[in-house]
Parts: structure tokens; sequence; C-alpha cells
């Protein structure tokens, strides 16, 4: 919910007239944060939920490898969103460096979700 | 056959993050400039290929039976051809988009049309209150 309040809110300043060159750059920040901090995360948020269980005594998989997954979503997600416009509006390693730890956050958590849930999916 | 939708939705989650993440590294610390022609599969494999399939696997698993003493899951056949249409098309509109071949993009997405109207007969008619319900 965080993140579609903050994805429109970007979108609602990209739109005001005479916005300043880091929110007018920001598009790939507002579509992220609307497919992969609201779409992507409400889709791991409830098959985390509502997939059927792993196991009896661990019914949603392991809850370290979800808390993991949750924490690197978010902080990928927010340092992109922070990072890549300022990086577009001016260059520089140490931005470009935060650039590359966002993405392998991010990737991680991508694998994090599959590899908790893919023994979940399965025949009742 | 849900389990088909759901599976495949979670490999093209992690391909799609994984092209992604090389796209946004790329752009951070550059280290090909081919990367960049990747980005309509990473748009596709996440758009296509992981939310629209696991939303139809999901309603295909879940969505309740067309009527009492019927099969749970409806018309099976339907589903399994969307399945088909619906992976062949995200990878012909991948490889079209990716090596500027307008024909194989545009007769993917047919495809992708196709396999949603396939889905469709089969979650038509269960869209209604569940028999609890009833």
């Amino acid at each position: 919910m965080l993140c579609l309040m903050l994805g429109l809110a970007l979108g609602a300043a990209q739109l005001v007239p005479g916005a300043p060159a880091v929110v007018t750059v920001a598009g790939p920040a507002y579509i992220h944060l609307l497919v992969v901090g609201w779409i992507t995360q409400m889709i791991f948020g409830v098959a985390y939920w509502m997939f059927p269980k792993y196991a009896v005594n661990q019914p949603r998989g392991n809850d370290t490898v979800a808390v993991a997954t949750f924490a690197l979503l978010n902080i990928g997600l927010l340092l992109r969103v922070v990072v890549e416009p300022l990086h577009a509006v001016r260059p520089s390693p140490v931005l470009g460096a935060a650039l590359a730890i966002a993405a392998v956050a991010q990737a991680a958590a991508g694998l994090g979700f599959v590899l908790n849930t893919w023994p979940r999916v399965k025949e009742k | 056959v849900s389990v088909w939708f759901v599976r495949a939705a979670l490999a093209y989650l992690l391909v799609g993050f994984t092209i992604g993440a090389a796209l946004l590294w790329n752009a951070g610390v550059p280290f090909a400039g081919q990367v960049g022609r990747l980005r309509p599969a990473h748009a596709e494999f996440l758009l296509i290929g992981w939310t629209a399939q696991l939303t139809l696997g999901v309603a295909l698993w879940i969505f309740p039976r067309l009527r009492l003493g019927s099969l749970p899951h409806g018309r099976v056949g339907f589903a399994w051809l969307g399945f088909g249409l619906l992976n062949a098309g995200v990878w012909l509109v991948t490889a079209g988009r990716v090596a500027d071949v307008a024909t194989l993009a545009w007769s993917g997405r047919l495809l992708e049309v196709a396999a949603v109207a396939a889905c469709a007969v089969n979650l038509w008619g269960r869209v209604r209150p569940g028999l609890s319900q009833m």
C-alpha cells in the first residue's frame, strides 16, 4: 500500500508543470513502484499467505527466507527509486554502484520468493 | 493445469527479475552495451509470463466449480490450450521484439489473445457465488 501511494504521488509530481529534472526523469522509478512495490509485492504476500502448506510443522516454508525476501525487495526497490533519478541527472560512480546493489538485492528477492514458493505449488 | 500455470509464472519471474537486474546494473555500472536490447524480454516475461499467467493460474485453481457435481476445474482442455498458446505467445513476442521482427511480435500477441479466450471459456461460467453461498 505504501508503494502504491508513493508511486501515485510520484506520478502526480511528474505531471506538475515545472517539476524539477530529478522528478521528470523518474519514469522508471514510478513504473517500478507500481509493478514491483505494489503488484508484485501484493502477489508475494498473498501467495505466502494462501498457497498450500509446505509441511504441517512449516506451513509457509522457510520463514527466514520469506523475511529476507521482503527486506531485499524493499531495500532494493527504494534504493533504486532514490538513486536512479539522481544518477540520471548527475551520474557518479558512487550512485552507479548503489544501482548495482539495488539490482542484486531485487534479483535475490526474486530468487528467495521462487525457492520458498516452488515446493508449495502442488495439488492438494 | 493450474500448477503448470503457476510454476511457469515463477520461472518467468526468476528470469525476468534476473534480466531486470542486469539492465539496472548496466545503467549504474555499464558492462555490456547490448544488454539494453533485452528490455522487451524483461517487460514481456514479467507482465505476461509472470503477472498475467499467475493470475490465470490462480483463477483456474480457486474459482468455484461450474455446477454441483461437475469437475472442479471446469473444461480443463481449454485451460491446457490457453497454457500452450500463452507461453508460445510470450516467446514469439519476445523473439520478435528483441530481434526486431514485427511479424513474430504481432503473431505472438495474437496467440496471447487466443490464450486468454481459451482460459475465458473455462472460467466464464465459474464466475459466480460459491456453492455454500447459493
